[in-house]
Formats: C-alpha cells, sequence, structure tokens
C-alpha cells in the first residue's frame, strides 16, 4: 500500500513541477492577476465605500454574496458537530451491538 | 535553468508542501495523522495564492496618503487575500467536522488505528 | 467534565487575560475599516478568550455566565444580522446587500456603504463567535 501511495505521490510532483515553469514570475507586476479586476478596485474602493482598508471593503461590499455563502458553511459546520454530539443517554449495551 | 529557480521559487516550495500533505493522507495508517496531513496540505494552498500576490516594492493594501491610488503598481494585489479568508474558514469547519468524526469513531471501536478498525468492523 | 486547572499561577494568569482578549476581539472587529481585521478575525479571537475561561476555571464556575446553548443562540443571531442587512436593502428598492439603498436619513451614497460594512461585520463577527464556541462544548461534552 505504502508503494502504491510513494508511486501516485511521485506522479504528482512531476506533473506539478512541469506545469509550474508557466506560472508568472515572482513579483511582477505586470502579471496578468493583477491587470484586469484588481486596478479597479484598487483605484475606486475609497470613493465608492470611504473604507481605507481595501480587503474589508471588497470583502464586506464587492463581494458581499461569498461571505455570505462562507458564513452559511461555518454555520452548517457547527450544526453538523451539534448533530453528531449532542444525543440524549443511551446506555452503553446498546452502543456495542454491531449493526447488520 | 537557474533563472527560471530564480523565478519560481516559492511556487516550488509550496508544491513541496502540497506534496507532503498529500503523502501524510495516503500513506499513514492513524487516523490522526490524515487529519494533520489534511492541515498541512490546507496551509501550503494558502501559501501558494498568497505568494502570488506579491509585487516587487509595493506595500500593504490599505490607503496610505502619501502614495495616493493613481499608480496602482505600488499596492499589493488584494483579491487573493480575499479568497484566502474563505478558504482559512473552510479550514477550520472541516477540522471541526473531522474531529466530531473521529470522537465517535474512538467511542465505537476504543481505536484510532486504520486497519485495526477494518478488522473489528469484520468480526 | 473539565475540571479546574490546579495550579494557582496558570489560573490567575488565564483570568487577568480574559477580559483584554474580549476588548482586544472587539477592537478588531471594530476597526476592520482602517487597518487588518474585520469579521472573521475579531469573532476567532472573542471566541478563545471563552474557550481559555472554560480550560482554566472548569465548567461548573463558567456555565452561569456562559451557558452551554449560548454558542448557538448567538451565532444564529450573528447569520440572521447578516441577511437581514440584506432583505432591508430589498425591501427600501434596491438589489439584495446594495447598502446603498439603506433607509438611513442624512447619509450620502458612500457613507451608507461604510456603515453597510459595518452591520455585516458585527453579524460575521457574532456568528463565527457563536459557531466556535458551540464547536468547542461539542466536542468536550461528556456522554
Amino acid at each position: 500500500m505504502k508503494w502504491l501511495a510513494l508511486f501516485i505521490v511521485c506522479l504528482f510532483v512531476a506533473f506539478l513541477f512541469y506545469v509550474e515553469v508557466d506560472m508568472p514570475a515572482y513579483g511582477d507586476p505586470q502579471a496578468p492577476a493583477n491587470l484586469h479586476v484588481s486596478p479597479y478596485y484598487i483605484q475606486r474602493s475609497l470613493q465608492d465605500t470611504e473604507t481605507p482598508n481595501i480587503v474589508t471593503a471588497i470583502l464586506a461590499d464587492y463581494r458581499a454574496y461569498d461571505t455570505l455563502g462562507e458564513t452559511i458553511v461555518i454555520f452548517t459546520a457547527g450544526l453538523a458537530c451539534i448533530l453528531l454530539l449532542w444525543r440524549s443517554k443511551r446506555d452503553d449495551s446498546k452502543v456495542q451491538r454491531p449493526h447488520c | 535553468m537557474f533563472q527560471v529557480l530564480l523565478d519560481h521559487y516559492p511556487y516550488y516550495l509550496s508544491t513541496a508542501l502540497i506534496v507532503i500533505g498529500v503523502w501524510g493522507m495516503l500513506a499513514k495508517h492513524n487516523l490522526m495523522k490524515k487529519v494533520i496531513g489534511m492541515n498541512i496540505f490546507q496551509t501550503a494552498i494558502i501559501l501558494l495564492f498568497i505568494s502570488s500576490s506579491v509585487k516587487f516594492g509595493a506595500t500593504v493594501p490599505t490607503f496610505d496618503p502619501k502614495l495616493g491610488l493613481e499608480n496602482t503598481a505600488l499596492y499589493v494585489n488584494p483579491l487573493p487575500h480575499v479568497l484566502m479568508l474563505t478558504a482559512i474558514v473552510v479550514m477550520v469547519a472541516t477540522n471541526g467536522v473531522a474531529f466530531a468524526i473521529l470522537l465517535l469513531i474512538y467511542r465505537r471501536y476504543r481505536t484510532l488505528d486504520e486497519e485495526e478498525i477494518l478488522r473489528r468492523m469484520r468480526e | 467534565m473539565i475540571a479546574k486547572y490546579r495550579d494557582l499561577i496558570v489560573s490567575l494568569a488565564c483570568r487577568l487575560m480574559v477580559p483584554f482578549m474580549f476588548l482586544f476581539g472587539f477592537y478588531v472587529t471594530m476597526f476592520g475599516h482602517y487597518g487588518p481585521g474585520g469579521g472573521f478575525q475579531g469573532g476567532t479571537i472573542m471566541a478563545s478568550g471563552v474557550i481559555l475561561l472554560r480550560l482554566s476555571l472548569g465548567r461548573q464556575a463558567t456555565i452561569k455566565k456562559f451557558p452551554l446553548e449560548l454558542g448557538h443562540i448567538v451565532g444564529v443571531i450573528g447569520l440572521l444580522i447578516y441577511s437581514a442587512t440584506g432583505l432591508i436593502s430589498i425591501l427600501a428598492g434596491g438589489e439584495y446587500l446594495n447598502y446603498a439603498y439603506l433607509p438611513i436619513p442624512g447619509m450620502s451614497g458612500a457613507e451608507r456603504q461604510h456603515l453597510g460594512i459595518l452591520f455585516v461585520e458585527i453579524g460575521v463577527a457574532l456568528g463565527v463567535f457563536g459557531v466556535l464556541l458551540s464547536i468547542f462544548d461539542s466536542l468536550t461534552k461528556e456522554g
């Protein structure tokens, strides 16, 4: 089992190293990730929202819908923990019987 | 060849951490070590995205009155930072549910070793 | 049941630190406009204050002030604050979560966005605080 895991991991790392040669250079201001919508956010966030912190303005104003979805995600995780771990008192003999 | 390495060294280091995390998830037998491998994997992904948002000579993405807003190459790209806040919250959520499931498995089978659990399930 | 920590120095140091952790969490939430911070960070710091109290004083002593169901209730209130801000914008004639339509008199459009971001961050902080506290209480509950 460990040899199969080692083979998969070696394949994975070879593929990732081969693909990452094409990524833009580290620290380049003209990389494609920094060119299309990000200058709009940097230039317009102060006059649209009067908030100096650009990250908070994007998180809570321009992308507020995504933040709502994320709050629902963490609420669902708390709900799943409650449903799994809060149960009424049962005696241990019922738990140990194997289910068919 | 050396120029390629110098331009992309953060991506290679993050990929090394990703591979360590995937190895921990696949090859370890203890369930707790698999959860730790998942944590390493998620942290390495966050590091990869944040290191792709760096610009040389730029400052934090908060409005600075001395720098002004015309030249956007003086501020770090804020968009991956926002997406990684979501990723951190997803990390916390999956850790919480994983620990709850591990607690239930321990109460039922009294062990956290994968092969021991499979052996006890067959009896 | 988490028992009281037996060492005196550790217990006293934790009891001294907890009010400052609450205050710092509240500060990080409110000052998310001007520096690093915001809802998620402040909610986590506030939750870690209550968790430190539970770990150092034991469950018996803290259950009077922070009952077991506090996490669920506060989490739900936080999520409802967030959704209600969006719904008020629809009722006032705009799109969902467009804070320029909030019915607050005497403010321009950009200042309403500022206030809308503040409401939303408070909602997120309360939600994260409640959920982290309820996850901790579920994991350390016996029975």
